[in-house]
């Protein structure tokens, strides 16, 4: 997909004085948190087994090439392939090229963001494939030619009238006048639409939460029963996964999966997680024939050993967007990619380039809730530093941010000149700003000013009261 | 491709900085893969048979699943009929070419109609076994092979589980176990289902709703055959 994240800012605005956006975006504030706060008291080692998934992960990805390679062997002695593509490109190639050796018209899709990233759909259509999306979320999303705006709710910027009006629209083969004013009437007409889809496909493409290096196994975890509908009907499945989602062994999946739903929507585990294992056996009555894994690295393989390795640690359970107040003002298209919210942030510039995404990292207040739920306990707000960091060296952010930030070093590196300004400057502000307490305007900080007052200083530095406080705390303990 | 495979894996080696892993690690890593162990396993179901049964039983009613539980197997086949008149379907059901399943007194339900094999897309509902129960989360492990296809898992609306109740374990982990005496260490079956509740979707407005492409309505009869596995 064309990105949109250079123009964040612009997103970001026109997010805000969207109404509609907003009236959705209630949802998921209320919704998403409660849910996993709940989930999380009732599992008193819910926290222990965070502590455990990250160091699970950390064990793999230190020895990504042996599971990789014990992986395929698994799969190729279950009858399965793995295709290895070092790029997007690549992998959007290998797909179209099996479903071109198969003469597949239709095809479906089971939720995976993955794809997204490779811009399969958009590749599918272009080949004259009918592509059918069968997640609810994702399926009113390419109705409407629209990318996600969030990794498990794809459709979660919507109101029920839109979809309303979305179906109205292309289910023209209904009886105009009947009712379609309640989710529960539009679940009922997509299930029906996509039933036929299901069963007149060719091929079923697929995401994969998990691969399991002992068994050759791929795991989705779905709640709709679409993705296995998607990847039984057909006489192929293609699973599409990135190289970080192996793991060692199905015990190792297990405790992912203890956190993952309950990160993700606060249940306790999703509907269907369903493990597959190659393509049909001589003596199965039903599935694929044909099984294949598209292993994608398209920036991986960069991201390990270095600054962003921990980010390869996700497991894509939305957590951190969930309770990213950026993300609830601004929704997950402002973002301009695949990836919203601080998992995105983090990601984003990896796979597209800073040039592209480097304003991302600061779309964050460092407020650290998103590190704070994280199930991998992945360190987004270092890690989003770490992205600042190289914007400015590599010159990308604004002059005034640039010299702000240089006179504060310089300062910073003097420490009797720094105490010396910051109390001058701490006195002439309280001085000021003494009749109202506050100040509507200031130079240098209307970014500020402009939306809220600053409030004005009492007259000493933090530094100050601090010594006061320490001295008079030593003088209360002598006295003692 | 094979040219594509070691240029990801070489780019992966030279970020890990070193080669292949050395004999050592190799071992090591070889050991973990062949003899899995539980990590970390909550306490919540480490508890008697008896209570698990229990666990089982309310974790599937919270998860809008509907249970009855049966003294012993010889009572499913009126359960099935009196699930299928109080839920208003029609008396047809798709069920799993398994013996165990074939040998119950279906003689006793002469309105019943009994067809076997996989879904077909006019299936109303399907009546299957499982491998087992985990109660921790009132999950549904289904391996498929001859006796057990996937689809009847997901096409029709209602769907009706005979779970025994020696098939009932605490944790997943435990389930793991059984799978591999079953198949056999490092193998699996094409596919194992795990099935924890209705199908459900919260893609509109954050509404949860039932039945978005998969069974609408998830009935377990709970069988204890707990003697005659003793015996
Ligand atoms: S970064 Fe953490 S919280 Fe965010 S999606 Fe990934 S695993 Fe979930």
């Amino acid at each position: 997909m064309q990105s949109t994240s250079h123009a964040f800012k612009d997103n970001a605005r026109a997010a805000l004085a969207n109404q509609t956006l907003q009236k959705a975006m209630k949802h998921v504030k209320s919704g998403f948190i409660d849910k996993r706060a709940k989930a999380r008291a009732r599992l008193p080692e819910f926290d222990a087994l965070r502590d455990e998934a990250r160091d699970i992960k950390n064990h793999t990805l230190a020895n990504l090439d042996f599971y990789l390679e014990r992986y395929e062997e698994k799969v190729t002695a279950s009858g399965g392939e793995v295709h290895w593509t070092a790029t997007a490109e690549d992998a959007v190639k290998a797909v179209l090229d099996i479903c071109r050796r198969v003469d597949a018209k239709v095809v479906t899709k089971g939720k995976s963001m993955i794809s997204e990233e490779i811009a399969l759909n958009q590749a599918m259509e272009d080949a004259g494939l009918d592509v059918v999306e069968t997640d609810l979320g994702e399926y009113i999303i390419q109705l409407r030619k629209e990318p996600p705006s969030h990794i498990i709710a794809p459709a979660v910027h919507l109101t029920k009238e839109q979809v309303e009006a979305d179906f109205r629209h292309h289910h023209q083969e209904l009886p105009s006048e009947r009712q379609l004013s309640e989710p529960v009437q539009l679940v009922a007409e997509a299930r029906q639409m996509l039933r036929r889809r299901f069963l007149e496909a060719d091929v079923g493409i697929t995401g994969a939460n998990f691969l399991v290096a002992e068994t050759g196994t791929s795991i989705i975890v779905t709640n709709e029963g679409n993705g296995d509908l998607t990847q039984t009907l057909p006489r192929v499945h293609i699973v599409v996964a990135s190289l970080e989602k192996v793991v060692p062994n199905l015990e190792d999946a297990t405790t992912i999966l203890r956190v993952l739903a309950r990160s993700a929507t606060g249940q306790e585990f999703s509907s269907y997680t369903t493990l597959s294992t190659g393509p049909r056996r001589p003596e199965d009555l039903d599935g694929p024939e044909e099984y294949h894994v598209i292993l994608l690295d398209n920036g991986r393989s960069n991201m390990l050993g270095g600054d962003f390795q921990d980010m390869l640690r996700c497991i894509r359970c939305g957590a951190c967007m969930n309770h990213c107040p950026v993300y609830h003002a601004v929704g997950g298209h402002a973002y301009g990619w695949v990836y919203p919210g601080p998992m995105g942030s983090v990601l984003t510039p990896n796979l597209i380039g800073v040039d592209e995404a480097g304003h991302l990292p600061n779309a964050s207040t460092f407020c650290g809730r998103c590190e704070a739920v994280c199930p991998m306990r992945i360190p987004l707000p270092k890690m989003m530093r770490h992205w600042r960091e190289r914007e400015f060296e590599r010159h990308l952010s604004p002059p005034a941010v640039r010299i702000g930030l240089g006179l504060w070093a310089f300062l910073a590196r003097r420490p009797k000149l720094y105490h010396f300004v910051t109390g001058w400057q701490a006195r002439l502000l309280a001085r000021f700003g003494r009749a109202r307490g506050r100040f509507d305007a200031l130079p240098l900080a209307r970014g500020w000013t402009k939306h809220r007052d600053f409030p004005a200083p009492e007259g000493k530095t933090f530094q100050q009261l601090w010594a006061e406080r320490q001295e008079s705390q030593a003088k209360g303990k002598s006295a003692s | 491709m094979s040219s594509s495979k070691q240029q990801i894996l070489a780019a992966v080696r030279r970020s890990l900085r070193r080669e292949q892993p050395d004999e050592a690690t190799r071992a090591e890593l070889e050991q973990r893969l062949g003899a899995p162990h539980a990590n970390l396993v909550p306490q919540r179901a480490q508890v008697s048979h008896a209570e698990q049964l229990d666990m089982m039983e309310s974790m599937l009613k919270e998860l809008s699943a509907t249970v009855v539980r049966l003294d012993s197997e010889a009572q499913v086949p009126q359960a099935v009929a009196d699930y299928l008149k109080n839920e208003n379907l029609p008396p047809q059901v798709r069920m799993a070419p398994r013996d165990d399943l074939r040998q119950l007194p279906w003689d006793g339900q002469p309105l019943l109609e009994i067809a076997e094999g996989i879904a077909a897309a006019e299936d109303a509902t399907s009546v299957t076994g499982a491998f087992a129960g985990i109660a921790e989360t009132g999950t549904l492990m289904m391996a498929s092979g001859p006796e057990a296809p996937v689809t009847l898992n997901f096409l029709p609306e209602n769907h009706v589980v005979v779970l025994r109740a020696s098939q009932v374990t605490g944790t997943y982990e435990e389930a793991w176990v059984r799978l591999r005496q079953e198949v056999g260490p490092g193998k699996m079956p094409r596919a194992v289902n795990m099935i924890t509740g209705p199908s459900r979707t919260g893609d509109i407005e954050q509404t949860i709703l039932l039945g978005a492409h998969g069974p609408r309505r998830l009935h377990v009869l709970l069988v204890d055959d707990r003697d005659t596995a003793a015996g």
